[in-house]
């Protein structure tokens, strides 16, 4: 580790841990940014899709002419016409040789699965045109069962969604004799909790434009996944790869949702190719909550073993996860993502888990913030909370008694992963200080004494994570189609400016300022000199995108790498100028100079010398620049302790989160301002899930939950003032030290947050509260408690 | 979502607009902030010929104290109605009910009158508009009419405005001294409608209370009062004997069923927040 540090320290510099504002956002908040929806191109077409009403239907009959008739309107298209050349949408996560991976045409051809499934599409000369044809198309449906309930959809002769049946695949996990921890243990909680569906909700709606010459073609998408886009749309539209430029312009958010290869992308470019003209797509919000790809919805049935003083002996894991209708790109994956972080930070000597999944006739479930790693640190940290009311003991003092303790580091969990490095202790004992743990606790004692209305209940967390979703080698033993190396190139101008090229794809993390950080301070060059580019094809040749919190622990490390290069370089033509030793040339705040003399050059004067080229070292290629792609050893492990008190009212069955208290350790790192943002927002998202997100469905398969006055999203005034701080423990694989912080929040807050409701009602018999906790959900927990105590 | 097409027209006199009205049509529509309109346009749940916009109609907007009565112009927005010195000091409930609408995004924009005109139940100006007995002022091409409160929501969005009729203003009757006010609204986030709204006035003498009236927000397809409530408080001492009037809060209501709540967990809250709203308007008389 100290040698990581030394590393650290050798950027030098006053840039990396500095809370630099962004340097984006003067244009992404004021909107003066090509948003893909603001761009405009001669000649362009508008698309808007007609979809489903129906959650599962035969296509009997398709009329689009209607359409053509209208005003404005260019074109008309059902799936039956575009059969021939719109392939089936990819799955890039085969998680089981046996894997059911059906066929997913872009347009529905013959059967609809859920309601929102597209089914032909409209191409006019504007929006409203586009719009107002969709209600000329003539559609006619013959009604199939709905499958809506994955327990229901796993029995024998219940209605299937495809052909094949509603299993997907089973995979499991084991480690440890798990029949003998479960034999005879003094303590069993045995619980199944319910991770609704919830419907990630980017600022900016997904929007994208595709053009053509006839021969190149262009897609801008509000996508967080330019590269990998391009190398899918070319395996499934057919356009070369080398004919096939993706730009992700400024992108809105994505929260996972944009890591996708979606219909919509793939019509588009369809429909460039066949009409020859730029077309235009742009969801509305309503649209999206039907189609944007869900997340969570996982029945997870949990079972702890422990000895009676609360020291875990194995955990076992059954679970079912709804794909919904189809397999999208990493649909299967998400679930094996938590597959290793149920154990979370604590040891035991048997692991098992099992995990199924199903086929429903509803909108196809993917990655949303903190995918598969929300799901299991809620399953354990709630059965933590379980434990401790079951023998009688404080959970935090449950948790001591089972955590890796700071000494045992790098350990090697019962999932088999390594967590190099990790300090429970020390962000729990800053996080009870700020909390004011003990005094809470005693005002919670006396409302209970009281039998007072709003009772007080206190919630942790103590979560890990696994981020910078890295090793290739890893990935593929999982089976996963992609690598998790990420690229970089650094490149200094004539006059001393720098670019960054990065192979990550921002969508609101501020990569252009951390990025600029952390090369102003390795080259030694102002952090206004740094300008980064990304998120287009023909400019950034490689890379992996941004997701899974891996952007700056795999591609900062790239960019390190490639600045490492970028002076390693010049130091030798600065030696060759100083007719020097390239030994005896040391480099320090953007100056080599000859070790015992006065000489030096800058770096931007070397720039300049391999521009002109007049006097290189032989064999030096002009120009200073360089490049590095990275593939890490090994993901990283962020963890912290979240505490929260929340005030719950018994009569409305309202609850009030009084206080918010997140101590994290995301390793080192490069922009406080950065992390605090991605802190808040991750919390926020987090406590969304405990009390207010759910998308329903109703008993027909229709999506209730179409607009924002019925899928809840809270807003600041909701959400209370959250204390953080940090405890900094770096991460020794890689050279900053750093481990990633973009879904830490989100994994963290919601069992914080049900486990405070939960200790607020304890004294009235309850054990849980499904999530979302909504104050009916509460008042009828509480109330089905007092009939039965009755 | 995007609206089908439609006429904009402008006017900007209230003749203008009745005419306007007039001409356009069975399928023309009034619109005022607009927030609660176009939505079902962009829904595509409406779809009006052509929208007049008396947004510009000067005499439609502004708060005036006319001696008995508070009179409040429709297209004067939430924002205003919160800070009027006027609504404030003679019908502080409209006021206390007005600053719980929304965000204050959503205040700059709504007007009081479309509030009212919309008769969207889960609102919360119509039930203030019940339990204060409210006069509604409209205006048509043929002449001028008054509509009591009481008359003027006939079912769920559907108010006694005919087509071609304009709701001018609001006639607030000052209740005189003694009187107590609160607004209690459950709600699951601060920008979300009332799951449950209870308005309160009371009037309180030597600690028991003399007169109630108690207005339900979201109870049924329209706003009503809770005449049990002010039939039992009449009298009563402001203690427990409030609990129990307050208990009487879903009689005769008809709450309804959506994703935010179930009709019996309604009614249980109507009776918990009318319980609260009686005690904090008894404990804060005004005047
Ligand atoms: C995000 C959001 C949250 C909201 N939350 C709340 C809330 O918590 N509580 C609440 O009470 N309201 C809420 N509203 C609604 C808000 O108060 C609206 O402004 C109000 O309901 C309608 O007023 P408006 O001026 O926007 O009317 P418009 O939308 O313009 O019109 C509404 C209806 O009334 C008719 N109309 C309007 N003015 C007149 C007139 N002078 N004469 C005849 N007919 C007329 C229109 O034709 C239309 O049918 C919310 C709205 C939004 C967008």
């Amino acid at each position: 580790m100290t040698e990581q540090i030394k590393e650290r320290e050798a950027l030098g510099g006053a840039e990396v841990g500095r809370a630099r504002r962004r340097k984006e956002d003067a244009r992404l908040i004021t909107g003066r940014t090509q948003w893909t929806d603001n761009i405009q191109l001669p000649g362009m077409l508008h698309v808007a899709f007609l979809r489903s009403p129906m959650a599962h239907a035969r296509i009997t009959r398709v009329d689009a002419s209607g359409a053509l008739a209208r005003p404005g309107v260019v074109a008309a298209f059902s799936g039956a016409d575009l059969a021939g050349e719109q392939g089936s949408l990819p799955c890039a996560w085969p998680v089981t040789e046996d894997i059911v991976i059906p066929d997913h045409p872009p347009m529905a051809v013959d059967e609809v699965r859920y309601v929102g499934e597209a089914v032909a599409c409209v191409v006019a000369i504007d929006r409203y045109a586009a719009a107002d044809a969709l209600e000329a198309v003539e559609i006619d449906y013959e009604p199939l069962d709905p499958v809506l309930d994955m327990t229901e959809a796993l029995k024998e002769g219940s209605p299937k969604v495809h052909e094949a049946g509603n299993k997907s695949f089973t995979w499991k996990f084991a480690e440890g004799d798990i029949d003998a921890a479960f034999r005879d243990a003094p303590v069993v909680i045995d619980r199944t909790y319910v991770q609704q569906r919830l419907i990630p909700s980017a600022m900016e709606p997904r929007a994208v434009v595709a053009q053509t010459d006839g021969d190149q073609f262009t897609l801008h998408s509000s996508t967080q996944i330019p590269h990998i886009l391009r190398v899918m749309l070319a395996l499934t539209t057919g356009i070369p790869e080398h004919k096939l430029r993706v730009i992700a312009p400024d992108v809105g958010g994505g929260f996972g949702s944009k890591l996708q290869v979606t219909a919509e992308e793939v019509l588009c470019l369809l429909l460039t190719r066949r009409m020859g003209k730029p077309v235009k797509w742009t969801e509305s919000r309503s649209e999206g909550n039907l189609t944007v790809h869900h997340g969570r919805d996982q029945l997870q049935h949990i079972r702890l073993a422990a000895e009676s003083d609360g020291r875990v002996r194995a955990v076992q894991v059954d679970l079912l996860a709804d794909m919904g209708a189809y397999l999208m790109l990493v649909t299967p994956g998400i679930p094996l993502l938590g597959a290793f972080m149920y154990s979370g930070i604590y040891k035991m000597d048997a692991y098992d888990f099992t995990c199924t999944g199903v086929f429903t006739t509803k909108m196809p479930t993917d990655a949303y913030r903190g995918a598969g790693r929300p799901e299991a640190t809620y399953a354990i940290e709630r059965v933590m909370d379980e434990l401790a009311a079951e023998i009688g003991v404080d959970p935090m003092e449950v948790r001591r008694r089972n955590w890796i303790e700071h000494s045992e580091f790098p350990y090697t969990t019962i999932c088999n992963l390594t967590y190099d490095s990790g300090n429970y202790e020390a962000a729990t004992e800053r996080a009870l200080a700020l909390f004011g743990y003990d005094k809470l606790r005693a005002e919670q004692a006396d409302r209970r004494e009281r039998r007072d209305p709003v009772q007080l209940g206190i919630g942790i967390s103590t979560y890990t994570e696994m981020c910078g979703l890295a090793p290739s080698r890893v990935l593929g033993s999982l089976s996963y189609g992609a690598g998790g190396w990420e690229h970089a190139d650094v490149r200094m101008l004539p006059t001393g400016k720098v670019e960054v090229v990065t192979g990550t794809s921002p969508h609101g993390q501020g990569h252009e300022t951390a990025w600029s950080q952390i090369v102003a301070d390795s080259l030694g060059v102002p952090y206004e000199d740094v300008a980064v580019l990304h998120g287009d094809t023909a400019t950034s040749h490689k890379g992996m995108d941004t997701y899974g919190s891996r952007s700056l622990a795999v591609g900062g490390i790239a960019v390190v790498r490639a600045c490492d290069k970028v002076k390693e370089k010049a130091r030798h033509v600065a030696a060759h100028l100083l007719e020097a030793s390239p030994d005896d040339v040391e480099f320090s705040e953007g100056r080599f100079q000859v070790r015992g003399t006065g000489a030096s050059r800058t770096i931007q004067e070397i720039a300049l010398a391999t521009f002109a080229a007049h006097d290189l070292p032989d064999g030096f290629e002009p120009r200073l620049d360089a490049s590095a792609t990275f593939d890490p050893d090994s993901f990283s492990f962020p963890h912290g302790t979240h505490l929260c008190a929340v005030e719950v009212d018994t009569e409305t069955g309202a609850t009030a989160i009084r206080s918010y208290v997140a101590v994290d350790d995301v390793g080192a790192v490069v922009n406080p301002l950065i992390v605090e943002g991605q802190v808040h927002g991750g919390i926020a998202q987090g406590i969304a899930q405990a009390l207010f997100e759910e998308a329903v469905y109703d008993v027909d398969g229709n999506l209730l939950t179409t607009t924002m006055a019925d899928y809840l999203l809270p807003s600041a005034a909701d959400l209370p003032s959250f204390v953080t701080d940090r405890t900094e423990t770096p991460a020794t694989t890689n050279p900053l030290g750093v481990k990633g912080v973009g879904e830490a929040g989100t994994i963290a807050s919601t069992p914080a947050v049900v486990n405070a409701i939960v200790d607020a009602l304890r004294p009235y018999g309850v054990h849980d509260v499904r999530m979302p906790c909504t104050p009916e959900r509460v008042w009828r927990t509480l109330r089905s408690r007092e009939e039965e105590s009755a | 979502m995007i609206p089908a097409s439609f006429d904009y027209l402008r006017p900007s006199t209230l003749d203008e607009a009745l005419t306007m009205l007039a001409e356009a049509g069975e399928d023309a529509k009034v619109l005022a902030g607009g927030h609660s309109l176009l939505p079902l346009l962009r829904l595509r749940l409406a779809y009006p010929a052509a929208l007049v916009d008396v947004g510009r109609v000067a005499e439609l907007r502004g708060v005036a104290d006319r001696g008995d009565h508070v009179y409040i112009g429709a297209t004067t927005t939430h924002d205003e109605v919160v800070h009027s010195p006027i609504v404030k000091e003679h019908c502080p409930l409209v006021a206390l009910a007005t600053a719980t609408v929304a965000d204050p995004a959503v205040r700059h924009r709504g007007t009081f009158g479309g509030s009212l005109a919309h008769a969207d139940p889960a609102g919360d100006l119509p039930s203030v508009a019940v339990a204060l007995d409210m006069e509604f002022v409209v205006h048509s091409p043929t002449g001028r009419r008054t509509v009591p409160a009481s008359g003027f929501f006939l079912d769920y969005l559907e108010s006694a405005l005919e087509p071609g009729e304009i709701l001018a203003g609001v006639r607030v009757p000052k209740l005189g001294p003694g009187w107590g006010f609160h607004y209690e609204k459950f709600h699951r986030t601060a920008q979300a409608w009332a799951t449950v709204g209870v308005a309160v006035a009371v009037r309180r003498s030597n600690g028991t209370v003399e007169e109630a009236r108690v207005g339900l927000t979201n109870m049924g397809p329209i706003p009503v009062r809770a005449s049990g409530v002010e039939e039992a408080v009449r009298g009563a001492e402001a203690g427990e004997s409030l609990r129990e009037a307050a208990g009487r809060a879903d009689e005769g209501t008809d709450p309804p069923a959506d994703l935010h709540a179930q009709p019996d967990y309604r009614r249980h809250l109507a009776r918990v927040l009318t319980h609260r709203a009686l005690l904090s308007a008894a404990a804060h008389p005004t005047g």
